[in-house]
């Protein structure tokens, strides 16, 4: 076992893992942040990604001890301070861009990652960013769309609700 | 217009706010005090006979707290198909055990035989991997044609690999037969429709936890249909009765057909709890969901169309292979039959139809519904073959489909395939359809591609589905061992606020908004005033869940005769306020008024009065403001469409890329078009994932090629463009109270033929005489049907 201590949201946390505990696991289990989702054992999905260090990580190809000291978001620290949704979330909800809701914490998270580097995707631009989040319900349209209004560019001409 | 927050409006989703903020209570996410691990243990091959499984380093492992094996449950029940098919000789279909864990043999690879329980995952782990189990390998059964004709048998007891042999409608078939030899042509055409893994992101899930002290189970399981499991687990598998047993469906992560079943783990875990006294939980990872999920389609077959030389059609008959896999899943004998044969007339005033179908059991994993089961495969024969003869008759794709259409005014149709359509408009999709191409546009797009040294083909579709199931009278004469209404209770609270208990469950579907705004729109309130409660079965009425898209047009359809209910009876309550006859009252927005007069009260008013019945007319009324309606549908409901597909085709590499997409959907009424465009969307590109890259295989040992997402090819953002949907001016179902037809399967059912079609248009206009490819349309398949052309 090894001890582990990260700030995670903001706030700083500590744990005893294993060697082999991924990052997602000491998450979901023993920080009870359930919002990061497991879809796949092959780090294909992205429903797990999270930030750690302002990068974007698939929570499942790292271990839990690899992330000792760094400085770790989660879906669950993106609302805004008062609790309302940040900009992407509300993005998100107002153009229908999640169903089923599993995929969604890693969208939003890839979704943050992107418009950090390039704050005015192209349609583009977005979907080749979105190679690595799998999702099964919306077949992206309303994702794609809500990211790129979420960047302040109009998405009223595009095709249809 | 519609009302703000009311019928009609793209009101944005309540559920999303949790979802969004990490705060969805998914079943992998539950974790009680105290809960332990169940890993199952799953056949590594095809076929074997099991003689021996040695559990005992297993039990001295550290943290195992229990092993289970096939031989723990000979004696319950099994899981049994919800659908009695009789074949054409009258003989009923084949319906070996399917158990909780294989026993004397294992049918496919991922077949369950043991499972551990231990503290932790890790530990129940590695305990599984020191189960000693001797199990002899026999060929496997893969081919569905070389299983009919082998004397291998996937179940021994049966002495045969065919579970029925189906004919739909089996009195029509000499006259079909007669009509095609005497036909001035007809257009043969042998197709795969190719097996899919549904791939709901979240993989199945379930704890098990028993009280001792009432003797009770609770079962949380990522279910579309709790009461459905609840009833399978308590009748036929566990014989646990139903008030001992909770089934919860909390939220759950997509399901489109995999989670309406009740699978062996789910016994496994309620089984567990009550031997080790602790909650059970299992959960699977994404191969477990590849080699144990239902799969869907797997179909071969051979479809005829009979016609004039004008293009009328005389007929079609089909002939089909119908894998459902090693054993029989709930619904795997209803979704090759009458979820697929009673399609196969099309939107067509064709006057003759034979479906003959051969159920076949492989080892393989068990095949059952998944998005549209059975009228996607319906569509793509008839939609295939139709494409193909307009080529050959040097038609039109749209005339021919035209000339053939059932008109609006020929509703309600009786088809030849034994339906009775309530409505439709297929000319008028059609038109919309071709105004949104814009025909004249697209050979300027063709131009484009063409200098660009690419091929561009349109490719076109039209469908019509059965769904809002169904007729409980209608589907007991067909074979259906369930009802198929629905459930609601409609809960005035006190202060005017409402709980309404749903049957359906819904996993994406948008149920907690938009059916607020229904009951919201009735009663003249805030739908924010109205919340919905579903999933749970110690708190909803019995209703049969969520699938073939039935939510809105059944259950919805039980919540609207609820709240009349609600309405007939507080009409009383206020005339009583008012000092007036129940009759000399009207309830509009919200309030009861006596007619003629401003006298009034308002709908929260009469509640408070309902609970605090002081001054009541308690031997006419009873307190209380809370009503349940059962509704059984009429009919089925026909939701109908007009897709276009245009493709660009790399003729040196065979990719295909998607340009355009345009669906021109008939829902009938659309309650919330914002939802009902994203369920569209979502459906289409599923049947494009069919179309272009989805493809289950099994190499001839029956080992699973593509168990991964490294194998299995899901459709990912940069596959596809936007999707142009219109889903205005439906004609209105017939039938229920809300005219809505139902949404969540035309998407997928009306996609797969119409990217083959422009596909096959492509390579067409570039001089290849192709005139069909199996899906899915890789470039490696595109590229050698190019080649050999």
């Amino acid at each position: 076992m090894a001890s582990v201590t990260m700030t995670v949201n903001g706030k700083s946390v500590s744990g005893e893992v294993e060697g082999r505990t991924l990052m997602s696991d000491f998450l979901r289990s023993d920080l009870r942040l359930t919002g990061t989702h497991i879809g796949c054992d092959t780090s294909q999905c992205g429903a797990c990604v999270i930030h750690v260090n302002g990068e974007a990580v698939k929570a499942c190809t790292m271990f839990a001890v690899e992330a000792n000291g760094a400085e770790v978001a989660t879906i669950e620290g993106q609302a805004n301070a008062d609790g309302s949704l940040n900009v992407i979330q509300q993005a998100f909800q107002d153009h229908h861009g999640l169903q089923c809701g599993f995929c969604t914490p890693g969208m939003v998270m890839s979704a943050a990652a992107l418009l950090k580097e390039n704050p005015k995707p192209t349609e583009g631009e977005v979907r080749e960013y979105l190679e690595g989040n799998i999702c099964r319900c919306t077949g992206y349209h309303n994702i794609v769309k809500a990211i790129m209004a979420a960047s302040g560019q109009d998405v009223s001409a595009i095709a249809a609700e | 217009m519609p009302k703000d927050g009311g019928i009609g409006a793209s009101t944005t989703r309540r559920e999303d706010v949790r979802f969004l903020t990490g705060k969805g209570n998914y079943t992998a996410d539950i974790n009680a005090y105290g809960t332990t691990t169940a890993i199952f243990v799953r056949s590594t091959v095809a076929n074997g006979v099991i003689k021996s499984v040695d559990t005992s380093a297993a039990a001295e492992m550290p943290g195992v707290l229990a092993v289970f094996t096939g031989e723990d449950f000979v004696e319950v029940g099994g899981n049994p198909a919800g659908w009695l098919i009789n074949s054409r000789d009258g003989e009923p279909m084949k319906e070996p055990k399917r158990p909780v864990l294989a026993h004397g043999k294992v049918r496919h690879v991922g077949d369950a035989y043991a499972a551990v329980i231990a503290e932790t995952e890790q530990q129940a782990r590695d305990a599984a991997e020191e189960i000693i189990a001797d199990i002899e390998e026999l060929p496997a059964i893969i081919d569905m044609a070389a299983a009919l004709a082998s004397d291998n048998y996937v179940h021994d007891e049966i002495g045969t690999n065919q579970c029925f042999d189906w004919g739909w409608i089996e009195d029509n078939r000499a006259a079909t037969d007669e009509a095609i030899k005497n036909a001035p042509h007809v257009t043969t055409l042998e197709l795969v429709n190719n097996r899919l893994v549904p791939n709901a992101m979240e993989p199945r899930a379930s704890i098990g936890t028993y009280d001792a002290a009432g003797d009770s189970y609770l079962l949380q399981t990522t279910s579309q249909n709790p009461h459905l499991t609840r009833l399978l687990i308590s009748a036929f598998v566990m014989g646990i009765p139903e008030n001992k047993l909770t089934v919860i469906a909390p939220d759950v992560g997509g399901g489109f057909g995999s989670k309406i079943y009740h699978y062996g783990e789910e016994a496994l875990v309620l089984a567990a709890a009550k031997k080790v006294g602790r909650p059970v939980k299992w959960v699977a990872d994404r191969s477990e969901s590849f080699l144990s999920d239902a799969h869907g389609r797997d179909h071969v077959t051979k479809i005829e169309l009979a016609c004039e030389k004008d293009g009328t059609f005389i007929a079609f008959r089909t002939e089909t292979l119908a894998n459902v896999g090693a054993y029989l899943s709930n619904f795997s004998t209803a979704t090759p039959t009458f979820l697929h044969g009673t399609l196969m007339a099309g939107n067509y005033t064709v006057p003759h139809v034979y479906v003959n179908l051969k159920a076949v059991f492989t080892n393989t994993a068990p095949v059952d519904a998944y998005r549209g089961a059975g009228r996607p495969e319906a569509t793509y024969s008839l939609e295939r073959v139709i494409d193909m003869a307009a080529r050959e008759l040097g038609m039109d794709p749209i005339a021919l489909r035209r000339k053939n259409f059932i008109k609006p005014d020929q509703f309600p149709f009786a088809s030849a395939a034994g339906l009775e359509y309530d409505s439709g408009n297929y000319d008028a999709l059609m038109d919309k359809m071709e105004a949104m191409v814009d025909r004249k546009a697209f050979e300027e797009r063709r131009k484009a591609s063409e200098a660009k040294g690419m091929l561009r083909g349109l490719g076109i579709n039209a469908y019509v589905e059965a769904c809002g199931i169904a007729p409980s009278n209608l589907v007991g004469v067909l074979g259906s061992r369930v009802g198929l209404y629905d459930a609601a209770t409609v809960r005035v609270n006190a202060t005017g606020n409402l709980s309404v208990m749903v049957g359906a469950h819904s996993h994406g579907q948008g149920h907690e908004t938009v059916f607020p705004q229904i009951v919201g729109e009735m009663l003249g309130i805030d739908p924010a005033s109205v919340d919905i409660v579903h999933g749970d079965t110690s708190k909803i009425p019995f209703g049969m869940g969520t699938y073939g898209s039935r939510s809105l047009a059944v259950c919805g359809s039980a919540m609207v005769r609820a709240t009349e209910k609600i309405i007939a009876k507080a009409k009383k309550i206020a005339a009583h306020m008012l000092e007036a006859s129940a009759d000399d009252v009207d309830f509009t927005d919200g309030q009861f008024t006596v007619k003629g007069t401003d006298k009034s009260v308002s709908f929260g008013e009469v509640a408070l009065k309902a609970y605090i019945p002081h001054g009541y007319p308690i031997e006419d009324i009873e307190p209380g403001l809370e009503e349940t309606a059962f509704y059984d549908p009429a009919n089925f409901t026909y939701p109908s469409g007009a897709y276009a597909c245009e493709v660009e085709v790399d003729p040196e590499t065979g990719k295909v890329t998607i340009e355009r997409f345009t669906a021109c959907d008939d829902f009938g009424n659309v309650m919330n078009p914002m939802i009902v465009s994203g369920q569209v969307h979502g459906g289409v590109v599923q049947g494009i994932g069919q179309a272009l890259l989805e493809n289950t295989t099994y190499d001839e040992n029956g080992q699973l090629l593509s168990a991964s997402y490294m194998d299995y090819v899901m459709p990912r953002a940069d596959d596809l463009p936007f999707i142009a949907v219109d889903h205005e001016d439906g004609t209105p179902c017939t039938h229920n109270p809300l005219g809505a037809k139902g949404c969540g399967e035309g998407g997928a059912i009306g996609s797969p033929p119409t990217v083959v079609n422009a596909v096959i248009d492509a390579l067409q206009s570039g001089g290849k005489n192709v005139t069909h490819i199996d899906m899915p349309l890789t470039p490696a398949r595109v590229w050698a049907a190019m080649k050999n052309a």
